[in-house]
């Protein structure tokens, strides 16, 4: 016999449910489905076959290669470094007492700046116009360096601004994450530390790590989660061609098979978004299960 | 090793800009505690008494004065450098570590000629933790201890280093009556053991009279008065010390001294003399166990009820002079006393040496002489 307060309980999930259900799992299924049928079209409900002709498509296309490749890169170098410098800035910021609100409040702004402000003060920095070569370039010019295209030239410097745009972008929510679970760490423990005789480097890999890991491991896992569907900030920056940019990503790759120049092609944009998905699902559980592992309590 | 503190001032500045001057924690204190003994510091919240600690062990710099350990200013010392082992209110262990690595951290932080291998450091963190007797629970973390199981784990974290001297910041306050008795003495039996000089902090004088060597009673950031805790108790300073002693504590009456006798009220109850025979209003106070039922008594009062405790009877009264925040005047007497409680009143006559009176002022002890005996 189910017990009348568990029925209740369901009845007040129910709007929940059935709005995820629509919404969200049912796309989520479908998709699944259609990255099965080879080449499905949306206007006549059609398809040739089933198979795996789609995820050995996409696997081979260089265009998805080349977003797989930017991803990862985007991926492993923005996440571990917002998060160390987010962290240094945190540490600086819990131990200066004058002027802290201050501080907090500048580190923060670009949290509540829109990102097309955001994406204007990168113009002024990198962009090349007819007038300058931007803030960055007149700098490398007196250290009498060579300018650098760094919105239409090179890769490496192309990567360069996208990282140095995507850390600047996630350092404000981190560090307000991290100072305040800095600030949670019970001052009693530095004291019993210091007096014994616990170096400042060991106390905060002894004890401050250790103690605020778990807002870490949390930053690092919405980080991954974050850097795998990067696409909005790569078009304020390059423009919507990707491809011919050359700095495609996953996300970007699917929404070009879905509506971009070579849109009409559903069937290989639902095999990327569930390759996508299976990577970021396994980045998580591996993130997860170490974080079990190194977990407090 | 012996402490010494010479001239010990602590000023917080005060927070409330409005309210200005400082906010005096610790203020001129001068006292030496001997090497080797278990000392109480014993007073009200907010009195001084973590400040005091914190000064001791270098987590505070003092405003004014001096800190001698032994024969060595420590004052400027950094906290590291001084030998303290400290346990905290709240036990302050690492929650992510078991409690062997708790134990272990002191001395992973040795440096230099004082290093030790894995070994070395094991034998030590094991000989603290058998001399707490916590060996089984080395594998586990705080979080999965008892109160009492922490505040152990805690003490030996604070010994395993061998410092000179241990301080311990209320280390019962987190624990049920009960275990507050059994570990109290587990404290005295860890300190006559390794024979650390000792500062025990608590706020609950039974505490600290059942298991230190000598106290310190404090005030509002002064040092009242320092001694053995029976002597303390039976010569008492202050009117403050005298309260701050005693359970039950001390009955206080309005009283007097003229024509060479002590008075409560009205009642003549003890023949005295002091020094340069004063005379004028004067606070009383009797010690429970001070009274003597005697029908020829001096002191008359209200007879209330009894409790009875055993070998002891308590006898609760009223006397219209009685100014002590209960109301009621608490006896304690033999239980071979028959108290008829058909009558409403009764009658004391009382023990010299129980019987204390201070100035109405300062409230300082006036000392006399007692004719009585
Ligand atoms: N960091 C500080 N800044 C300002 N004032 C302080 C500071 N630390 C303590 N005080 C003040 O100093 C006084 C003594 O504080 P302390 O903590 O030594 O009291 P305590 O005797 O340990 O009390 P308790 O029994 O409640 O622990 C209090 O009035 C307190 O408000
Ligand atoms: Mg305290």
């Amino acid at each position: 016999m189910v017990k009348q307060s568990q029925i209740k309980a369901w009845l007040y999930l129910l709007p929940a449910i059935l709005f995820l259900g629509a919404f969200m799992i049912y796309p989520l299924f479908d998709v699944f489905v259609y990255s099965f049928e080879e080449g499905y079209n949306f206007a006549s409900q059609s398809y040739f076959g089933t198979g795996s002709y789609n995820y050995a498509y996409v696997l081979r296309d260089p265009y998805f290669i080349a977003a797989l490749k930017n991803t990862f890169i985007i991926v492993i170098i923005t996440v571990p470094l917002s998060t160390i410098i987010a962290l240094l800035i945190s540490l600086g910021l819990s131990s200066i007492k004058p002027l802290k609100d201050l501080f907090q409040t500048v580190y923060f702004l670009p949290y509540v700046t829109n990102t097309l402000a955001v994406g204007l003060v990168f113009m002024i920095l990198f962009k090349k116009t007819a007038y300058s070569d931007g803030l960055v370039n007149m700098f490398i010019n007196f250290f009498g360096g060579q300018s650098v295209d760094f919105i239409t030239g090179p890769y490496w410097a192309k990567m360069f601004v996208m990282c140095f745009y995507t850390i600047w972008v996630v350092l404000p929510f981190k560090i307000l994450i991290l100072t305040s679970a800095l600030a949670s760490v019970p001052k009693v423990y530095y004291s019993a530390a210091e007096v014994d005789g616990t170096s400042s480097v060991d106390m905060f890999f002894k004890i401050t790590l250790p103690m605020i890991s778990p807002m870490v491991f949390y930053l690092v896992i919405t980080g991954f989660i974050g850097a795998f569907k990067a696409y909005s900030d790569e078009v304020a920056l390059f423009g919507t061609d990707l491809n011919s940019a050359g700095m495609n990503t996953i996300v970007g790759y699917i929404y070009d098979m879905l509506y971009g120049n070579s849109g009409g092609y559903p069937s290989y944009a639902s095999a990327a978004a569930i390759i996508l998905f299976a990577i970021v699902l396994t980045i998580t559980v591996i993130n997860l299960m170490v974080s079990r592992k190194t977990s407090i309590r | 090793m012996k402490i010494v503190l010479k001239n010990l001032t602590k000023k917080f500045p005060n927070r409330n800009k409005k309210q200005g001057g400082d906010v005096i924690a610790v203020n001129n204190f001068d006292f030496e505690i001997p090497d080797g003994k278990l000392v109480g510091l014993l007073g009200p919240s907010g009195c001084g008494k973590s400040t005091t600690l914190n000064l001791i062990s270098g987590l505070e710099k003092p405003t004014e004065g001096q800190i001698f350990f032994g024969e060595d200013d420590v004052t400027s010392l950094p906290a590291q450098n001084r030998g303290v082992g400290l346990v905290f209110q709240s036990y302050a262990l690492y929650p992510h570590l078991t409690v062997f690595k708790n134990i272990r951290f002191p001395l992973e932080n040795l440096k230099g000629e004082n290093k030790l291998t894995k070994e070395e450091m094991e034998k030590r963190v094991k000989e603290a933790a058998s001399l707490v007797q916590i060996d089984e629970l080395l594998d586990r973390k705080p979080s999965e201890l008892s109160g009492g199981q922490q505040q152990r784990v805690a003490i030996a974290r604070a010994l395993v280093k061998s410092p000179r001297v241990l301080l311990l910041d209320e280390p019962l306050s987190n624990l049920d009556a009960r275990l507050r008795l059994q570990t109290r003495e587990e404290i005295r039996r860890i300190q006559r053991k390794t024979s650390i000089t000792t500062i025990f902090v608590t706020h609950d004088q039974d505490e600290a009279m059942s298991i230190c060597d000598l106290i310190v009673v404090m005030k509002a950031g002064e040092m009242m008065q320092m001694g053995k805790p029976q002597e303390v108790y039976d010569d008492p300073v202050n009117l403050f010390v005298a309260r701050f002693l005693g359970t039950p504590p001390i009955n206080v009456f309005e009283g007097s001294i003229k024509d060479g006798g002590l008075y409560i009220g009205e009642d003549r109850v003890l023949e005295i003399k002091t020094d340069d025979n004063k005379s004028g209003d004067v606070y009383v106070a009797v010690r429970p166990e001070g009274f003597i039922l005697d029908p020829d008594g001096p002191l008359k009062c209200e007879l209330g009820r009894l409790e009875v405790m055993g070998r002891d009877v308590s006898i609760v009264s009223k006397h219209g002079s009685l100014i002590s925040e209960s109301g009621t005047i608490r006896s304690i007497v033999n239980a071979d006393n028959n108290v008829d409680l058909g009558l409403s009143h009764v009658s004391f006559s009382l023990k010299p040496h129980k019987v204390y009176a201070f100035d109405k002022e300062t409230e300082e002890r006036i000392r006399f002489e007692s004719n009585n005996g």
